[in-house]
């Protein structure tokens, strides 16, 4: 039962690092860059929700949508701002940049809202489920965690194959030059990847502060760390990769945690992670790219 | 290069227009045309004038500048000197997704297909900036998303037949054979809607049959979508069968110009091609 136990939590903790973890594979298949700020973008997500909630006093649905609208909202400026005007330059020009907006949005939140730690109460005001004489504690959060992960993941997968501007982005991601001679503005596209990244942050910063309450401006640090590192597991820049690799990654520390040695945890999944990418150096799902030489 | 400027080569006037052309302005006006990198000049004082329905020939040695114009014209690259006239507008500084909508669409000399969607999505793709449907409306289904999808499809399908590409619809792009993928970069230039196609080496790697096929489809995509072809090519036959007129280029400057007849016989193209007669 306690493995039970474990893998629904690995699932429910998974699923977060799936949203993020989607975020960082659309900006690196579309934009070819590691947005390494992606992780604080969750992060203003939780405070901005947080602060709706506390000071506003407004329900959580209305702190959810301001959290999503700001993150959107954030991740274009961000796009616009730091990033496009290196477009074209070397990816390690803007790889430095991201790491800059990650130091600089931690620092941000820190002049705005402080350092000391904030107690984020949950959105979910759902009751948790005991099963088998309490033995199997389901919380509403989890539930609340999969099933949105779900619907985000069904809805982003119908955007990607059904819709104009998904189809734009597939092709924007395979061939950038080939794309803008379809008559595709490719800045917008990559406008666009960065406002659903963004969004999805939000939401995952919603569901990760309200699964552990505790909110510091270096919230979205480790989670965005994990769930690159997903995206990396899965096969960066491929949208079911990040998916799987999310929940995997999620799963295997759970069970690590609880079957092993919670100090061990990291070790044992950052090792799994490096196993799979000696064997499949592009990960789970990643393609396999022919260099031309 | 020196050689070049030192020998003056005589360029013939441009004469070919043909006659449903006649009192139409040009749909392409190139002036004056350069483009250096860094100190070197890859292309100069480059004249083109195309009509709005003309098959033309870019053709020239290795390493001409040919491919080179055709960023020029697409706004891949932006030109250091002269400008480009699309349908009368200046092209300057234009990005190349918004010249691809005033009409004017590519293929590629290596092929660039979007490898991993089906034939028939790789020219929904080019049908981008036509279809109009709103995320909202294509998530929940709404009659104006099947409206707009079902209008995208049929006219996909129907360039795609006639590509003669029909029975290959639902097949990934990067599993067809060569040829097929040849034509099937044709129908996606053709989805957005050009008023000039640019066909850089169409023929490359076809064997004679094909070429024969890919003759007759140029001439009949003319006809039917009453549009102006420019092509780059190595296969002579094709070239002097198909165009009605050629600029010759080497050395990033037109060495010669005129109908296929004329540059046969063009000492200054046979001497770019083969080198000189003393020296054979």
């Amino acid at each position: 039962m306690a493995v039970l136990q474990y893998l629904i939590n690995g699932l429910s903790i998974g699923s977060i690092y799936a949203i993020i973890a989607l975020g960082y594979t659309m900006v690196y298949g579309i934009a070819k860059m590691l947005n390494f700020a992606h992780g604080d973008v969750i992060m203003v997500g939780a405070y901005i929700s947080y602060c709706v909630m506390i000071y506003l006093k407004m329900p959580p649905v209305a702190a959810i949508l301001a959290a999503i609208v700001v993150c959107t909202v954030l991740g274009v400026l961000i796009e616009a701002l730091a990033y496009r005007p290196l477009r074209g330059t070397s990816s390690l020009a803007v790889l430095i940049t991201a790491i800059g907006v990650s130091y600089f949005l931690q620092n941000a939140a820190q002049l705005i809202w402080g350092v000391a730690q904030k107690t984020y109460s949950s959105v979910v005001a759902m009751e948790s489920i005991h099963l088998f004489d309490g033995k199997l504690l389901i919380t509403g959060e989890v539930i609340v965690t999969i099933i949105t992960s779900a619907v985000v993941m069904v809805c982003l997968t119908l955007f990607t194959s059904k819709t104009r501007m998904g189809k734009a982005m597939r092709a924007v991601s395979e061939d950038r030059d080939a794309a803008q001679l379809m008559g595709i503005n490719v800045n917008r596209t990559i406008a666009v990847t960065f406002a659903i990244g963004s969004a999805l942050a939000a939401i995952a910063g919603v569901l990760l502060c309200s699964a552990s309450p505790a909110l510091k401006p270096t919230t979205g640090s480790m989670p965005g760390i994990r769930a690159f590192t997903a995206a990396v597991f899965g096969g960066i820049g491929s949208i079911p990769g990040a998916m799987l690799g999310g929940i995997l990654l999620g799963v295997i520390e759970e069970l690590c945690k609880g079957l092993i040695s919670t100090q061990f945890s990291d070790a044992i999944v950052f090792g799994v992670l490096i196993v799979v990418l000696l064997v499949k150096p592009t990960g789970l799902m990643g393609k396999q790219v022919q260099e031309k030489v | 290069m020196a050689e070049y400027s030192k020998k003056m080569v005589k360029v013939p006037t441009y004469s070919y227009l043909r006659e449903q052309d006649a009192d139409k302005l040009p749909v392409l006006d190139v002036r004056n045309l350069g483009i250096d990198f860094g100190g070197l000049t890859a292309v100069d004082s480059f004249n083109m004038t195309i009509g709005p329905t003309e098959i033309s020939g870019l053709i020239g040695p290795n390493g001409a500048g040919k491919t080179t114009i055709f960023n020029l014209l697409t706004s891949v690259y932006q030109p250091t000197r002269g400008s480009i006239l699309l349908g009368g507008i200046d092209t300057k500084g234009m990005s190349t997704h918004k010249v691809t909508r005033m009409g004017i669409a590519r293929t590629f000399q290596n092929i660039r297909l979007f490898t991993d969607m089906t034939a028939k999505d790789n020219v929904k793709v080019g049908m981008h900036k036509d279809i109009k449907c709103s995320f909202i409306s294509s998530l929940l289904r709404l009659p104006a998303y099947y409206k707009s999808e079902k209008a995208a499809d049929k006219k996909a399908m129907e360039l795609l037949e006639f590509m003669g590409l029909g029975d290959v619809a639902d097949m990934k792009a990067g599993s067809l054979p060569y040829g097929v993928q040849r034509r099937l970069e044709i129908a996606r230039a053709l989805a957005t809607n050009p008023s000039v196609l640019l066909l850089d080496e169409p023929a490359a790697g076809m064997n004679p049959s094909e070429t024969a096929e890919l003759t007759e489809q140029i001439r009949r995509i003319r006809d039917t979508f009453q549009i102006a072809i420019i092509l780059i090519e190595h296969d002579m036959n094709l070239v002097m069968n198909v165009c009605e007129g050629i600029v010759v280029v080497n050395y990033g400057r037109i060495i010669a110009k005129g109908t296929p007849e004329q540059i046969k016989d063009d000492p200054a193209v046979i001497e770019a091609y083969l080198g000189k007669k003393e020296d054979a």
